[in-house]
């Protein structure tokens, strides 16, 4: 298959020059190489530009509401596992609104691949700060400076038990297709944190000031992402270099397998017309 | 002899009142006879004071009773506590010994229950089976009937466990039988097989959703609806249910809509507060048009109110809830028989008409029991409105959101059809793109909204309704009260009293109410709340004035006493 079997007809909306489309392309790239037919994948997304992304993609949608695509993923995954569910969204809609769903889809482990476009600020509603913006950086809202300190999703999925954690760079989208190959390919709930620049509101984290500072994990000899103290200093580091690629791995059971689910026909397939519940009502006599 | 009596057990959260209770239904029911039964319990897991009240009889029942004509105190506070509760001519069962009480009052029952237990069973755990085995001994049941019932209860525990609660029991029994000398509560012989089913409305609920096909169901735990989830999640293996304590009432929402947007028949439920919290994602389903069926299972609030209580405050909420206009339906079962059946059509409504049916209870419905004939398990048939898998092959085109004359477009489930999906929380065209175009928004919300509001009015519940033409006066109410009134207009006075009960809220049944109501002097709502909602729904639907409120807003549901007494002020 090639990246053009995935093209939806849907007109792009986002900025010119948005690091949206490095992402766009890197989904479609992947799920070329996946060879995923178009029906068997679900997008979902929140609110955002990153919530966009489905429409752009010849596959299954569901956009749903802001901060809440992981919850209607991981639900949709349970159900019907023969979908590959990948959910497009952004540090507000991931990290802030949907916080809490953040941190318990990880324990949760659905096999979902989750895939934050990580801009450092909101884009749709005009460029406040979002969870992840560098402190000391002004907005119209925080015209001093954020004070607040960035959250750190990575170690924070680290923390939270994710067993599979990355950090792409939407310029490179060669790279961050293979990232989303592997993401889509690990059983469990993976992330893959795109740090993407906005070419409208955040002026200080752009395309130049990302390329002097990342680097790629894998050019460096001898780094293990199964060593998860290990992983923990590579996540945090931020700054001077910045690292891409796979930064935590690690194999633990998924949601399905615990639950019984995995090998049995999909929840979607029961005949629900013929449930016969008079073994139940005995309980009642 | 009698036909009727009430027992009230009394003691702190964690002395097993509602264990006595529940193991005292069945012996009645077993017995042959009809039993209402509700605890009232206060939100902490240990101390405090509980208590669980039965009404055995040998005519149906349907309410409570306000005073019980026996009380069993499990502690020393429920003496005090409860005594004036008691009926005239009513018994007080304790242990005075155990409570350092020397007076005797009038009216108390001494049972060494604490001896009882030791020297039967060898530990005091067995005092409230020698406690069951006390009233199937004032009352006069065959012992055999609380034999049974032990055996079953401990049916998974060690045969001892059976035998050492059986003679404590047997103890209980034998002393009640040799010590209360007189037979003013010995039960008429009982006239019914005891094959019924005892259950309480959230059993119903819960048992309604897997006969519904319900595969996956997610909940955050919340007062008093958590009972749906432990039921279905009792069952899950069984039935092969997916049960996901979410992460809050936000995800359980949304993974119910997830769950039915990828081809499963889901459900979420909560209380108030929680549902408070699900109200975008109500939304949500409504703009996707997304079947999921949600019960809110009302409490006193605001806020976090009365965890443990009861209320029905949550009327103008529920058939409003969410931002924006869609369609919904509101159904408000009134009987447990009506909980079964009208989750099941929940169900079947959601996924014909792709909307979220709500089902609004109540504590007082949800922790009720009552016997009830066996269900009838072929009178709400499963109705598919799905794309079948072998018709979903080469579907080409497909358009999420169809314009179609009836409202509702064909729904295929991802990964069985060939063509895909897109489904959008934006304003959308019938492909299911994001637009910003004002006639598509015209058409979209004709589609989800007013057609399918017209189309729900065509299949609405009727209203149960009881002599109008003869009553001087009319009470109306919906819900849990359903008991309670119908009961009200079967006793002979104060006045001759008539009834019209809603079990469906949204889309209010305003022809029917017109109908029913026009014209009719002497209407009153009845109902668990301030505000006296109903009464302005009625108007704001119907025209109609209804001539005033019986309202309870204490906590506590309205028992058969509680209500005559306020019609007899009405119609005074």
């Amino acid at each position: 298959m090639n990246p053009d079997d995935f093209k939806s007809n849907d007109q792009i909306a986002w900025c010119p020059g948005c690091g949206d489309f490095g992402i766009l392309n890197a989904v479609k790239k992947a799920l070329a190489v996946l060879e995923k037919s178009p029906k068997d994948i679900l997008l979902v997304s929140g609110i955002g530009q990153a919530a966009k992304l489905p429409h752009y993609i010849k596959a299954n949608c569901f956009n749903g509401l802001h901060g809440r695509a992981l919850p209607v993923a991981a639900a949709a995954k349970i159900v019907n596992p023969d979908l590959t569910v990948i959910v497009t969204t952004g540090d507000g809609d991931c990290y802030g609104e949907g916080g809490n769903h953040f941190i318990h889809n990880i324990r949760r482990n659905a096999d979902i691949t989750v895939i934050v476009h990580n801009n450092q600020i909101y884009g749709l509603t005009k460029g406040q700060a979002s969870p992840t913006t560098d402190s000391g950086y002004a907005t119209k809202v925080q015209p001093e400076g954020v004070i607040l300190e960035p959250i750190h999703p990575l170690e924070m999925a680290i923390a939270a038990g994710c067993g599979f954690v990355a950090r792409g760079f939407s310029a490179d989208s060669e790279n961050l297709a293979g990232l989303i190959v592997e993401a889509v390919k690990y059983r469990g709930f993976s992330l893959i944190d795109v740090l993407q620049p906005c070419v409208t509101f955040n002026k200080k984290n752009t395309y130049s000031w990302y390329k002097e500072r990342i680097y790629k994990i894998t050019d460096e000899t001898g780094y293990d992402p199964q060593d998860k103290i290990a992983a923990y200093r590579k996540a945090a580091e931020w700054g001077q270099r910045i690292p891409v690629g796979i930064i935590y791995r690690a194999v633990q059971p998924s949601y399905g397998e615990k639950k019984g689910l995995d090998g049995q026909p999909a929840l979607v397939e029961a005949d629900i017309e013929h449930i016969d519940i008079g073994g139940a009502l005995k309980d009642f006599i | 002899m009698i036909d009727e009596l009430t027992i009230r057990i009394s003691g702190q959260a964690g002395q097993g009142m509602q264990t006595i209770g529940l193991v005292l239904g069945q012996v009645f029911k077993q017995s042959g006879y009809h039993l209402f039964a509700n605890q009232d319990y206060m939100s902490r897991v240990r101390g405090g004071n509980n208590f669980f009240q039965l009404r055995v009889s040998n005519n149906p029942v349907f309410s409570l009773r306000e005073k019980p004509d026996m009380i069993i105190a499990l502690d020393k506070e429920s003496v005090a506590l409860h005594k004036p509760a008691l009926n005239e001519n009513g018994t007080l069962i304790l242990d005075k010994k155990q409570f350092e009480l020397t007076r005797d009052d009038a009216g108390f029952f001494n049972v060494p229950f604490y001896e009882l237990a030791i020297n039967s069973g060898g530990n005091d755990i067995f005092i409230n089976t020698v406690a069951c085995g006390v009233i199937s001994g004032i009352t006069q049941i065959d012992f055999m009937h609380l034999e049974r019932v032990i055996k079953s209860a401990f049916q998974d525990k060690k045969e001892e466990v059976i035998f050492q609660n059986t003679l404590a029991a047997k103890a209980g029994y034998d002393f009640a039988r040799s010590n209360f000398k007189n037979e003013r509560f010995t039960l008429s012989p009982s006239v019914n097989s005891g094959n019924r089913l005892l259950l309480n409305g959230n059993d119903a609920i819960a048992l309604g959703a897997l006969k519904a096909g319900c595969k996956f169901y997610t909940a955050y735990p919340m007062s008093p609806s958590t009972t749906i989830m432990d039921t279905i999640a009792h069952y899950s293996k069984a039935f092969n249910v997916v049960v996901e304590q979410a992460e809050d009432e936000i995800a359980a929402i949304n993974m119910a809509i997830g769950a039915s947007f990828a081809g499963a028949r889901s459900m979420t439920a909560s209380s108030g507060g929680g549902f408070a919290l699900m109200v975008e994602g109500l939304s949500l389903a409504g703009m996707t048009e997304t079947p999921v069926v949600v019960a809110c299972v009302g409490r006193p609030a605001p806020a976090t109110g009365f965890p443990t209580r009861t209320e029905q405050a949550d009327l103008d909420f529920l058939i409003s809830a969410g931002h924006g206009e869609f369609a919904r339906v509101v159904y408000a079962p009134g009987t447990i028989e009506e909980a079964f059946y009208l989750t099941q059509k929940a169900f079947n409504l959601a996924e014909k008409y792709q909307i979220p049916v709500l089902i609004m209870s109540d504590q007082h419905l949800a922790d009720s029991y009552r016997d009830v004939a066996p269900f009838d398990l072929d009178k709400v048939k499963i109705q598919r409105f799905i794309l079948p898998k072998e018709d979903s092959k080469n579907v080409n085109n497909y358009k999420r959101y169809q314009l179609t004359k009836f409202g509702v477009s064909p729904r295929a489930v991802p990964s069985w059809i060939d063509d895909v999906i897109y489904a959008d929380s934006d304003e959308h065209n019938e492909e299911g793109h994001i637009t910003e175009d004002a006639q598509m928004r015209i058409n979209m919300v004709e589609k989800r909204f007013f057609k399918k509001m017209f189309n729900l009015s065509q299949e609405i519940e009727s209203p149960s309704i009881y002599n109008l033409a003869d009553a001087d006066l009319i009470l109306v109410g919906f819900g849990s009260t359903y008991g309670v009134i119908k009961e009200m207009c079967e006793l002979s006075g104060p006045v001759k009293t008539g009834f019209v009960h809603f079990s469906q809220l949204w889309p209010f049944p305003a022809l029917q109410t017109t109908q029913l109501l026009a014209g009719k002097k002497n209407i009153f709502t009845v109902e668990n709340n301030a505000a006296g909602q109903l009464a302005r729904l009625i108007w704001r639907e119907s025209g109609i004035k209804v001539n005033g409120s019986i309202l309870r807003f204490d906590g506590r549901p309205f028992n058969l006493d509680y209500l005559r007494g306020q019609v007899k002020e009405k119609a005074g």
